[in-house]
């Protein structure tokens, strides 16, 4: 869906300026004109919601780097220095720390919209693919600036965490030795996580380039899944889109606000205000709530398979529960793109979104009884979701007929100001 | 495809009202978040509270001068002799380059005679950074270049002090400051 | 579609429900903490200044002598949303001195004056003794972690300054711990120099009688195992312990815990007035341009070409 440059340059500083680096251009080709579907719902304004998080992380976070100190005996204090003594420091502090939550919050909604709308389908493989790798460059930060208050949960985190390499077979200890820096997580750990965490959000934002040019080649996917044909099916991004995401993203800067001043500590753990103790070990130990799934899914192999050890096959769930998103565009064998129009799948889908949120539930629950088959069940459904369901649903469902085109699917609609606010 | 549209006279519509009306409220509360990005970089609550420091003079010869730190600034104690006091306090204002005595001690804008520069006639303490572009001058320390003033002398640039540490030659444009400072006894002093 | 705004309402607020909900300590179980009214509740609470100062007291005259406060400087008493802020001096301070700034407060400076602060090294090389200046934290009453274990019969007394954000319904539990020291039911043996709590996380499954285990050292068929956990903190308070300046103010454990637990909920989070107050602003403001950006955009959307 290239479209033709519309912008034309007005005044002569902007024909000087077109003519050398025509930046100008590229901005009014990407967010001003650039041809959008007209029938996009509320569940496309988070991709807005991610940017603005994502730009919010970076300058509070770059705010906090200017008092934080990134040692041992000095990390704790310095957060509290933050939060006592630093102008806005507890307001930058919270920011960052609540919204990193945010920021997992909308990236979920975000994906599962993806899944559900088949936003992942040809010709969209490599913005799927580009997604999946800035969702990965956020766990890695994610987890890294989770350590750096230098708490109970950040140590036990840290050394939990990166233990998980040592189930590699042979070279396992020599790779924790070498995250390590040390023969446990200390000074120089915390110092390389440090310098990562302040690099890696930098990368993130170069894939956000990436994944934003990807989106602009064959433009936006749309509730129907059909793609737009002509003229007639878009709107200019602006101002119909600019002003839908920026109304999307102040309503959701009031959630994050409620967290953020009345609540700021709700997404925490009250055991990371206690300082770092390598000679004691929290009672229990879960991650921070956007990782919970994951952890679920990991500590529910807990039986040996062949010669791979419980500890071993933890990990490779676990891995291969992220790995398998990077296949989903040939793994759904659908012609149809929308789940809209596909009965049965909406069925499985949801039970996949249970399936997810019951995950979560289960990684802040001790690893005991119900609690582990509950999880094998739900990682069991996880995987057979994207390996097995998916691929078969394609060639088994007979889906509903599609609209036309989607000036018709909107049209038929018969109070179109009411249906759009309402969503889809 | 216009979001606004004018009547025919050009005057804005209701309807352009209110779009104008979610810029600017946009426009004030991304000026409102820049505040705390900015404050934030103002000296914390932690270094406005460390200002005081004492220091026992009991050991300063006569004749000697030493250095003590004080908010992260050398800071200049010198033990005057009585010559050196009487050459400081005879020194006209006219030859001064600055005759503001800038001594935190008493109001602004008193005259820079000696007398406003001091507690005591014998102690001439003054923060040690030389007012042109904040280089520590030379004098405290035994063998240092005194200047042509025989108080400091700057060595980046070249700025000449006298006894009561006030700028009598070179580019510096102020007297070298007096910091709040009180005698606790007769030996010990509380700087800030 | 309606039914899948609620789902995703659904995910988000089971994965909030999830990540708060509190953690099972390994072993028995612990008494819910009791559910207090507090000056500070809701997003328009505020300390309440006479608690805080009463809760110093009891802090200063019992906490005090155990645990530490590391993060905590006298400066902070006088600040804003502080036990000893003053907007305006008192008669009879001179009127260069502003008292709201807590550097300068005078109750602040007399409180620093009465504590004696290591400094140094002086020109000899030696440390010394002086009196605390506002700027100075909370002394600690050991000279290090060991000294205050071999002090308290090896168990550490946990610094105070973070402690009601490092608990779960910090300033509940506080004073449920505060108040809830009882004599240990039948079944079990408490050590000398160990004090029973059912507030108190532990395994007191550990301490039943010889005479309650199996032979393999599991508690028999209907023995009940009490909640809650030893500690080594003996009761620190009792009934008049303190003396009140406010003969109003009744000097019970009760009320006592409560004044505790207030300053230390302050100590954890001495911000919380200013975050609260900003934070009612902010919100207004974003609802507000909620409500015309949303306006904006049906105003645009009802020119599309549909």
């Amino acid at each position: 869906m290239s479209h033709e440059s519309t912008y034309r340059p007005g005044s002569f500083v902007e024909r000087w300026l077109d003519k050398r680096l025509p930046l100008v251009r590229l901005a009014h080709d990407s967010f001003v004109d650039f041809p959008t579907p007209k029938n996009l719902n509320y569940w496309w304004t988070f991709g807005g919601i991610l940017s603005i998080f994502l730009v919010i992380q970076i300058i509070t976070g770059v705010v906090l780097a200017m008092h934080y100190t990134p040692h041992v005996t000095m990390a704790f204090d310095s957060v509290e220095h933050i939060m006592r003594d630093v102008n806005y420091g507890w307001l930058m502090r919270y920011m960052h720390s609540n919204g990193a939550s945010m920021f997992f919050i909308a990236v979920y909604v975000h994906m599962f919209r993806g899944l559900y709308y088949g936003s992942y389908k040809e010709p969209r493989e490599m913005l799927w693919i580009l997604g999946v790798v800035i969702f990965v460059l956020m766990m890695a930060t994610a987890f890294m600036g989770y350590v750096l208050p230098w708490g109970q949960m950040s140590f036990w985190g840290a050394t939990v965490i990166t233990n998980l390499f040592s189930a590699v077979p042979v070279i396992g200890d020599s790779i924790v030795q070498l995250l390590w820096g040390g023969p446990s997580v200390d000074n120089p750990t915390l110092n390389r996580f440090y310098s990562l965490h302040y690099l890696l959000p930098f990368a993130i934002f170069g894939v956000v380039i990436l994944h934003i040019w990807a989106l602009h080649i064959p433009g936006n996917n749309n509730p129907t899944g059909v793609e737009v044909k002509t003229k007639k099916d878009t709107l200019p991004f602006h101002p119909y889109y600019t002003v839908k995401d920026g109304f999307a993203i102040v309503a959701f800067l009031v959630l994050f606000a409620a967290f953020v001043f009345f609540n700021p500590d709700a997404l925490g753990h009250p055991d990371n205000y206690k300082e770092a103790n390598p000679l004691s070990t929290p009672a229990h130990i879960v991650p921070e709530w956007y990782f919970l799934p994951f952890y679920a899914m990991l500590r529910a192999i807990t039986f040996d398979f062949f010669f791979i050890s419980s500890k071993l096959g933890g990990v490779i769930v676990m891995f291969s529960s992220i790995i398998v998103l990077f296949f989903l565009p040939w793994l759904d064998t659908s012609k149809v793109r929308s789940m809209r129009y596909r009965p049965v799948s909406q069925l499985w889908f949801l039970i996949f979104v249970v399936a997810s949120v019951a995950l979560g539930y289960l990684g802040g629950k001790p690893a005991e009884g119900t609690y582990v088959v509950l999880a094998q069940i739900a990682t069991a459904y996880y995987f057979a979701f994207f390996l097995i369901i998916l691929p078969l649903l394609g060639l088994l469902e007979k889906p509903k007929p599609l609209p036309k085109s989607i000036s018709e699917s909107v049209l038929k609609k018969p109070d179109l100001s009411s249906a759009n606010a309402a969503s889809e | 495809m216009n979001a606004t549209t004018e009547t025919k006279d050009g005057e804005p519509t209701r309807r352009d009202f209110i779009h104008l009306l979610a810029s600017s409220a946009v426009a004030v509360g991304a000026a409102g978040a820049v505040w705390p990005l900015v404050a934030q970089m103002n000296p914390d609550a932690s270094v406005l509270a460390l200002s005081t420091k004492e220091v026992d003079i009991s050991a300063i010869a006569v004749g000697q001068a030493i250095k003590v730190i004080w908010q992260g600034k050398p800071v200049f104690i010198r033990h005057r002799t009585p010559e050196e006091v009487v050459e400081a306090e005879k020194t006209p204002l006219s030859a001064l380059k600055d005759d503001e005595a800038r001594n935190a001690n008493i109001g602004d804008k008193a005259a820079a005679d000696d007398s406003n520069r001091r507690l005591k006639p014998e102690w001439m303490i003054v923060v040690g950074v030389c007012t042109h572009l904040g280089c520590v001058p030379l004098g405290t320390d035994r063998g240092e270049s005194r200047g042509d003033f025989n108080g400091w002398f700057c060595p980046c640039h070249g700025s000449h002090y006298d006894l009561a540490g006030r700028i009598r030659k070179g580019p510096a444009p102020e007297n070298l400051k007096v910091p709040p400072y009180a005698f606790v006894t007769d030996t010990v002093i509380k700087i800030g | 579609m309606e039914r899948m705004k609620i789902r995703c309402t659904l995910i988000i607020a089971a994965l909030v429900f999830a990540s708060s909900a509190p953690a099972i300590a390994a072993g028995g179980k612990t008494t819910p903490a009791i559910h207090n009214h507090w000056h500070f509740d809701g997003p328009f609470g505020t300390y309440d200044k006479d608690a805080l100062q009463r809760g110093y007291q009891v802090y200063k005259t019992i906490c005090a002598s155990c645990h530490s406060m590391k993060q905590v400087s006298f400066r902070n008493l006088g600040q804003k949303g502080g036990p000893f802020y003053l907007a305006e001096c008192p008669a009879g301070v001179p009127e260069s001195v502003d008292c709201s700034n807590s550097n300068e407060n005078p109750i602040v400076k007399a409180i620093a004056g009465e504590y004696q602060v290591e400094d140094g090294p002086d020109d000899t090389g030696d440390m010394f003794m002086r009196a605390g200046l506002p700027s100075d934290r909370f002394p600690n009453p050991f000279a290090n972690d060991e000294q205050s274990r071999f002090a308290n019969n090896g168990a550490f007394p946990p610094d105070l300054s973070l402690i009601v954000k490092a608990r779960h319904h910090g300033p509940d539990y506080i004073y449920s711990l505060l108040t809830g020291f009882e004599d240990e039911p039948a079944t079990v043996t408490v050590a000398p120099g160990q004090y029973y709590n059912p507030y108190f996380t532990g395994d007191m499954s550990q301490l039943l009688k010889p005479e309650f285990l199996n032979e393999e050292g599991h508690p028999l068929h209907g023995v009940e195992i009490p909640p809650g956990g030893v500690l080594a903190m003996a009761p620190p308070l009792f009934d008049g312990i303190i003396d009140y300046a406010d003969e109003a103010t009744p000097e019970t454990v009760e009320q006592y815990a409560r004044d505790v637990s207030e300053f230390l909920t302050w100590a954890s989070e001495p911000k919380m007035e200013a975050r609260k107050k900003l934070g009612i602003m902010s919100l207004a403001y974003l609802l507000i341009l909620t409500g015309i950006l949303y306006w904006s955009y049906k105003e645009i959307w009802s020119k599309a070409d549909h």
